[in-house]
Parts: C-alpha cells; sequence; structure tokens
C-alpha cells in the first residue's frame, strides 16, 4: 500500500462513524494502539554521520528494514541511537525516499553500490522515480552487459573442451579460436598467407610486363607467365576448397553455417576457377568468363575472418541501412531534378553534350560531389547559373547527412534498443504493481482466516503475526465495514464457487452430488469453524471436478494453478496457516474424500497411510504428478 | 469614446506582437503561459496553532502530527476531490469506493468550496473523534443529508447505502442480491421514522440513535481511535 495513506488512515477510521447508524451488527472493538501517541525524533548514526528524523516519518514505509522492527537489531542502548555500519552518502538518499516519498538515483554513484544498499534497506530499485529510472536503467544495463562480456570473453577461448568431444567439435573449435591450438594458428595463418598471395597475383598479372621477343606489343605478364600464375592460382583454389570442406565438415549446424556471410564468400571466391576449368575454351563464353574472373577479387573479403576491425565495419553498415538508403533517396532525388533543369538549360545551345537527360546524369553527380572532371561543362548562361547552383547544393546533399547519420546511428540503435526494453519493462512493472494490489487485497482475508478479529478461540491468534500498526487498524476498518453491511468479503475463487454451487450440481455425475451433500450439510451447521469448512468444500469441490474429468493432467494442472493463485506468498501467512490447520478442526473427512474420487484409476502399489487432507498446492511444488499422488492415495485408503 | 481608443490600441499591439513572433520564428505564446501556470500554484496556509487550539479538541501535539502529516501529502495546503477519492479508494481495494469518497468529501467541506483545507480536515477529525455523541450524530446526518435541506429521505438513504455496498465489491459472502440495499434503507427508516412521514429529520435521528443500544455500545468503542 502506498505510504502516504498512512497519514489518511485516521480520517478513513474517523469517518467510519458515518457508518454506525446503518450497522446491524456490533462494531468489533478497534485494536489498542500501544505505541506512544506523540511522535519522537529517532537518532540515526550511519558510519558517524548522524540523522534525525520523525518516527512517523520512517514508519511510511513498514515493508523496509527502517520502517520494521527489523531497524532495533541495530538499536544501540548506551547511545540511544540506531547505528548503521554502511555508507553515509548513500543513506542521504535512502532518508530522503522516505521524506519525500520518492527515491533517486545519485548519478555519481556506482550502480551495484547502490543496489546493495537498496538490498540491505529493503527497499526495491523499482520504486525509483521516473526522472532517475532511466539513467539507473541504462547504467545498470552497461554494467551488466561489461560483466556478461568478461564472462563470455573469458569462458569461450579459456574453457577447456570436454575429454570426450568428437573431433569435429575439436576441428570447429580450432576454427573459431586460432589460439587455442598451434595446428589451427598454423592454418590460420597459411591461410591468411594464401589470401594476400591471391591477390596480389591477381593484381599482378594484368601489369604489363616487356614484351616477347619479336614482338612490339606489351604483354600483361598473365598471359607471358601464363603458366606459373595458373599453377599459384590452383594452389589458392586447393587451399581455399580444402579450408571450406573442412569448416562444412565441422560446423555443428551445416545449414546455418552454409547461409552465413563468410561461407558465401568463400563459395563466390572458388567458383570462378571451377567454371573456368569446366567451360571450354570457346571465343563467345570466354567473354563470360572473363567476367566471373573479377569475382576472384571476392577473396579479399576473406581477410574479414581475420580482421575484427572489417567485421565491425560490416556491422555498422548494415545496422545503418537506413540512414544511407535515406542519403542515396536524397541524392538521386537532386540528381534527376538538376539533370533535368540542365538538360532543358542546355537545349538551345549547338553541340553541348548535354544529349538527354540520363545523360546529364553524369554531369550533375560529378558537379554535385565537387569533382568537376570537366568533360561536360555548360555553354549557356542559363546552364552555368543553374550549374553553380548544383554544385553548391551538392556540398549541403552530401556534406549534411553524413554528420547526421554518425551521429544518428549511435543515437537510434542505443534508443530502439532501449524503447524495446522499456516497453518490456512496463508490462513487467504493471504485473508487479497488480501483483502487490493483490497481496493487499488478500492481506485482509488471510487476517480473517488467520482468526485475527479476536471473536475466535484465542488458540487461534497464535498464527498472527508481525502485523504493523497500520495493517491492525486497516483490517480493522475493513472488519467495521462488513459489519455494517452484513456481509463478508471473499476472494474471486470461493465467490464463483458459491455460485457454481447454488446454480446447478445435476448436470455433474454421482460422486459429485454425494460430495455436494455433504459440502451443503457442512455449510449449514456454521459450528465450528465456518471458515474452514468453507476450505473444505472447496477442496472437495475441486477433487469432484477432478472424478468428473477422470483424472486428466490438463485439468490437474489448471487446478493445481487455480488454487495456488489464491493463497498470498508471504512467509508469515505460510506459517499461520499450517498452524491453524494444527490447532482446530483436525479430523480428517475422509469419507468425504473416497466418495468423491472413484473414477481416478489407481497406480499399483501404494502403501495407504495417514495422510492429512492435502492443502492445494501451498507446501507442495507445481507438479501435476505430485497432486495426483495425493488423491490417488486417499482412494485408497 | 475612450474605451474605443484603448481597445484599438490593445488590437494594434496585438497584432504588431504577432507579427514580432512571425520574423523572429517563435512560433507559441509563453509568456502568457507562464503567468497561468504561476497563478494555479496556490498555497494555503492555516490559521495559527493557537487558534486551531482553541477551536478543536485537540492538543497541540496532536495537531503537530497531524499537520505534518497533512502537508507532506498535499504541500500545496489543500485537497481537491479527485485526490482524495483516489486516497480513499486506496483504503477499500477490493470495490468502488468513489461514490461514498464523493459524499464524504462533501461532508468535511464544510465551506463547500471543492477543496478541503487543514482546517477542514481538523474540524471534522475533532468533532468525529472528540466531541460530544450530539456532535457525532449531527455529523452523520449532515453526511447522510446529501442536499442539505435537513431532512434525509428515501433517495438520499438509498444513494448513501448503494455507495457503502458498492465499497464491498463484488466477491462477498454471501453474494450481494440486488436489493440488499434496499432492505437496508427499509430497515433504517423503520428504526428512524417515527412519525411515518417518509422523511428523517435530525432530532428524530438523534432520538432513535439514542435509543439503539448497539449503535450507543459502537460509538463507545470509537473513542480511541486516534
Amino acid at each position: 500500500m502506498a505510504a502516504g495513506v498512512a497519514t489518511w488512515l485516521p480520517f478513513a477510521r474517523a469517518a467510519a462513524v458515518g457508518w454506525l447508524p446503518l450497522a446491524k451488527k456490533i462494531m468489533p472493538k478497534p485494536p489498542v494502539d500501544k505505541t506512544s501517541r506523540s511522535d519522537e525524533i529517532l537518532f540515526v548514526n550511519v558510519s558517524g554521520l548522524k540523522f534525525q528524523t520523525w518516527k512517523n516519518t520512517l514508519d511510511r514505509y513498514p515493508d523496509t528494514l527502517l520502517g520494521s522492527s527489523e531497524k532495533e537489531f541495530f538499536y544501540n542502548e548506551d547511545t540511544e541511537e540506531y547505528f548503521f555500519d554502511r555508507d553515509p552518502e548513500m543513506f542521504r538518499h535512502i532518508l530522503n525516499f522516505y521524506r519525500t516519498g520518492k527515491l533517486h538515483y545519485p548519478r555519481h554513484e556506482c550502480v551495484q553500490a547502490f543496489d546493495e544498499e537498496l538490498a540491505f534497506y529493503g527497499i526495491v530499485p523499482e520504486i525509483i522515480g521516473d526522472c532517475c529510472m532511466e539513467e539507473y536503467r541504462d547504467r545498470k544495463k552497461e554494467n551488466m552487459e561489461r560483466l556478461a562480456e568478461d564472462n563470455e570473453a573469458g569462458e569461450t577461448t579459456d574453457k577447456p573442451l570436454s575429454p570426450d568431444a568428437t573431433s569435429r567439435e575439436k576441428l570447429w573449435r580450432a576454427f573459431e579460436n586460432p589460439h587455442t591450438s598451434t595446428m589451427a594458428l598454423v592454418f590460420y595463418y597459411v591461410t591468411g598467407f594464401f589470401i594476400a598471395v591471391s591477390v596480389i597475383a591477381n593484381v599482378v598479372e594484368t601489369v604489363p610486363c616487356r614484351p616477347l621477343k619479336g614482338s612490339v606489343r606489351d604483354l600483361p605478364c598473365g598471359e607471358k607467365f601464363g603458366l606459373a600464375f595458373f599453377c599459384m592460382d590452383t594452389a589458392c583454389v586447393l587451399i581455399f576448397t580444402f579450408e571450406y570442406l573442412a569448416r562444412l565438415f565441422a560446423a555443428p549446424s551445416r545449414s546455418e553455417f552454409m547461409r552465413s556471410v563468410m561461407s558465401v564468400i568463400d563459395v563466390v571466391a572458388i567458383m570462378p576457377y571451377y567454371i573456368g576449368l569446366v567451360m571450354p575454351e570457346n571465343e563467345e563464353v570466354s567473354g563470360a568468363f572473363v567476367t566471373l574472373r573479377v569475382f576472384r577479387v571476392f577473396r579479399i573479403f576473406k581477410f574479414s575472418r581475420h580482421s575484427a576491425g572489417l567485421r565491425i565495419l560490416g556491422l555498422t553498415l548494415h545496422s545503418c541501412a537506413s540512414e544511407l538508403g535515406f542519403l542515396l533517396f536524397s541524392l538521386t532525388m537532386a540528381i534527376i531534378i538538376f539533370a533535368t533543369i540542365m538538360f532543358y538549360a542546355e537545349k538551345g545551345s549547338k553541340g553541348s553534350s548535354f544529349t538527354s537527360i540520363p545523360a546529364s546524369f553524369w554531369y550533375t553527380i560529378v558537379t554535385m560531389t565537387t569533382l568537376g572532371y570537366g568533360d561536360m561543362v555548360p555553354d549557356t548562361v542559363a546552364g552555368k547559373i543553374f550549374g553553380s547552383i548544383c554544385s553548391l547544393s551538392g556540398v549541403l546533399v552530401i556534406a549534411l547527412p553524413v554528420p547526421v547519420i554518425v551521429s544518428n546511428f549511435a543515437r537510434i540503435y542505443h534508443q530502439n534498443q532501449r524503447s524495446d526494453k522499456m516497453r518490456a519493462q512496463q508490462k513487467v512493472r504493471l504485473a508487479r504493481i497488480r501483483m502487490a494490489k493483490k497481496i493487499t487485497t488478500n492481506g485482509f482475508l488471510q487476517y480473517k482466516e488467520d482468526g485475527g478479529l479476536g471473536d475466535n478461540d484465542s488458540t487461534a491468534l497464535l498464527c498472527v503475526k508481525n502485523r504493523s500498526a497500520f495493517e491492525h487498524q486497516h483490517h480493522h476498518l475493513l472488519h467495521c465495514l462488513e459489519k455494517t453491511t452484513n456481509h463478508e468479503f471473499t476472494d474471486e475463487m470461493r465467490y464463483s464457487e458459491v455460485c457454481m454451487t447454488e446454480s446447478g450440481f445435476r448436470t455433474m455425475s454421482r460422486s459429485t452430488s454425494l460430495s455436494s451433500q455433504h459440502g451443503g450439510t457442512n455449510n449449514n451447521s456454521t459450528g465450528c469453524c465456518p471458515r474452514r469448512n468453507k476450505r473444505r468444500a472447496a477442496m472437495r469441490l475441486a477433487n469432484s471436478t477432478v472424478s468428473v474429468s477422470r483424472g486428466s493432467v490438463q485439468e490437474l494442472d489448471t487446478l493445481h494453478v487455480k488454487t495456488t493463485s489464491s493463497p498470498p506468498q508471504t512467509r508469515s501467512s505460510l506459517n499461520a496457516r499450517t498452524e491453524d490447520l494444527k490447532l482446530n478442526c483436525g479430523e480428517p473427512e475422509l469419507p468425504d474424500f473416497t466418495a468423491a474420487i472413484i473414477s481416478i484409476p489407481t497406480p499399483p502399489a501404494n502403501t495407504p497411510e495417514e495422510s492429512p487432507p492435502p492443502i492445494p498446492g501451498i507446501l507442495r511444488n507445481t507438479r501435476a504428478t505430485a497432486y495426483t499422488q495425493d488423491t490417488v492415495k486417499i482412494s485408497s485408503l | 469614446m475612450a474605451g474605443c481608443t484603448s481597445l484599438c490600441r490593445q488590437g494594434v499591439l496585438k497584432l504588431i506582437q504577432s507579427l514580432q513572433r512571425l520574423v523572429s520564428g517563435t512560433l507559441t505564446k509563453d509568456r502568457t503561459d507562464d503567468e497561468l501556470e504561476m497563478m494555479t500554484m496556490v498555497c494555503h496556509r492555516p490559521e495559527g496553532l493557537e487558534q486551531l487550539e482553541a477551536q478543536t479538541n485537540f492538543t497541540k501535539q496532536e495537531l503537530q502530527i497531524l499537520y505534518r502529516g497533512f502537508k507532506n501529502e498535499c504541500p500545496s495546503g489543500v485537497v481537491n476531490e479527485e485526490t482524495f477519492k483516489h486516497i480513499y479508494a486506496q483504503f477499500f481495494p477490493h470495490g468502488d469506493a468513489t461514490t461514498y469518497a464523493h459524499y464524504l468529501f462533501n461532508a468535511f467541506d464544510t465551506t463547500n468550496n471543492g477543496s478541503i483545507k487543514f482546517e477542514d480536515f481538523v474540524m471534522g477529525l475533532s468533532t468525529l473523534l472528540r466531541g460530544s455523541l450530539r456532535e457525532k450524530l449531527e455529523w452523520t446526518f449532515h453526511l447522510y443529508d446529501i442536499n442539505r435541506d435537513g431532512y434525509i429521505n428515501r433517495e438520499e438513504m438509498t444513494e448513501i447505502v448503494s455507495a457503502i455496498y458498492d465499497m464491498m465489491g463484488k466477491y462477498t459472502y454471501p453474494a450481494l442480491k440486488g436489493d440488499v440495499p434496499k432492505q437496508h434503507v427499509d430497515a433504517f427508516f423503520q428504526k428512524m421514522d417515527k412519525n411515518k412521514d417518509g422523511v428523517v429529520t435530525l432530532d428524530e435521528f438523534v432520538l432513535a440513535c439514542q435509543e439503539d443500544e448497539t449503535m450507543m455500545r459502537s460509538m463507545q468503542l470509537f473513542e480511541n481511535v486516534m
């Protein structure tokens, strides 16, 4: 419950006087206020730095260390103050949270230190106000990423392979991390060397060498030393092919490997050679064959396995592809506009090189990128004017997006990640708020069931533990409302069951009608424990629906989940429940259960034991098999 | 004639201002908005401590504690109806407390200006917690008498009782039927309306309450609420 309303609680309780004339029953006794009426100043000493605050301020948040009785453990009797051996600078922020209700994150502090302080004082970080929440989350995410990176790096490189790893796994690991074994390192450098050799050979074979004796024309070295180059090429391609096949064999997921970028580059690098081998020495086809040799230059991309920088560049271009696309689009627009203008401006002049609009594209591009080759120049005055406008705007169009892209890239990338995360966090936050609300609504029902209302036998009061004065008073207020209207608060489950009992049981099988009769009689006799019987009825109903569906695991699962959702998962309430059942109504009403569960098939060899009635899901872990075991045990009795 | 020229001057000034804004490039009128903002930041301070002590039945310490809590929640010094409804709804998460909170707000807002100041808050509390029996009953009567005409008729009572049952929410035991509030109102009128004229006056109300044993006992229990 929000702490702020603690101030208004006396107000709401006083206003309850307005219900008195309407109440049909007498109001319950208010809880005795043991705490002193007048407020007092508490002294808190945090590693030497002394703080003082009103007791009421700290009581605002009773589920934290300072607001609950947990702080008594830190009370120093001699100096009459609370001493905490923690960071005094951080404590200032913690105390401000109590004072203002908003938790702020100090930007100069380490995120982890702050988290630890919050955990010590029992404050959930979700309460951090919106003003500081983004910063906190960013820092936290950064921190965690850094830790994860370190862990990952440590893991992948230094983690020794399990001794029974297959040769395939060993080979893959050797390919991915060349530093693991000397063989892998040797192979790594060898392939690197051959890539360089291949690329240099491709370059050098086009350089003109001295012509053969007897001819005048310069020959490219590739034709003069044709055989040598061919041998070198063959060797390189053999190595690359062998490497590719080895990787393909070692890859944990072959299809994924074949789809990856690096393998595509590998294939493209070696394909031209094989195609060249296969193709006949035909004049027409050799033209196409020559173009294929261009693809040999892709071998240079194989270096990206050896260089992390290339990979990062590739990733960068890939991620700001949309910005680059926009740049391209705006450039295209400008080119078309200016080309058209220039064409029509130069149409009049004779002998102009602006023969068509596409021909003017070349002029526009050269002018806008401030290259200015000079192969096409405007003659007319209008053409010159538009030409100058074109070159000026070219500077703008090109120079502007580039820094914007650079800064946009960083910003948009982070922002995108953050907004997705925030959307997910928002859902989690709302879910948590809903859950907290449910806990407070169920808190009162829990309080009632624990018998904390004082009008049952005193043994039930043993179950009530550790409730703050605020909770006592709030529950008293809700109890007054119950007495005024002469109706009780229940939760959704029991309400729907009551509706079920009233609405028609005749549709269910004989076993269920039997149990409903029992349930009915017990409900009428509101003798010793009316609430206990209600819970029994609930369980009986649960079991009867199980029998109807013939014990299918699906039903059991859903049923299990239903019964576990209603009680709140606080430790005190768990303890309270078990004590409750031990103290009151000890006789297990087993005949009802046997009547109810007839159609579940019993598994063989179950020793019949005196098992207590199954507590729906609180003490057991959520496994449907355990549940079936319980019900089956009882039926065997 | 003088009014005309001043209006003309104002119009011309506004025109010049908008032209200026157009040229300089500002599109929003930010200066006037700031002024409006300043005006809504109302801060109300209560009367002195001694005065409040004299007017209410609280001691100085209690007033101090009350004011500290109040000021922390509402630094501006007043509570408007929306905030009040929101706060009251947090005490009754099961059902819908807004209708009853509305009536309660009106009962506390003695000056009928749509907001509760600290004095109203403290006076109301003083009556409810430390007042005499007659004062408490009068306060309750004013709570029920929605239109403040001095009589409680059936419609007003039905509204109040429905609002109270709304706070219980949907999941109750036994389940709430539609006519339960009506039955409750009938029982109330049976008890309170002595001369059976369909309305309850203050005197009838006070008399009937004093005769009601259950209520008197409950009233006593509420002495130590604060």
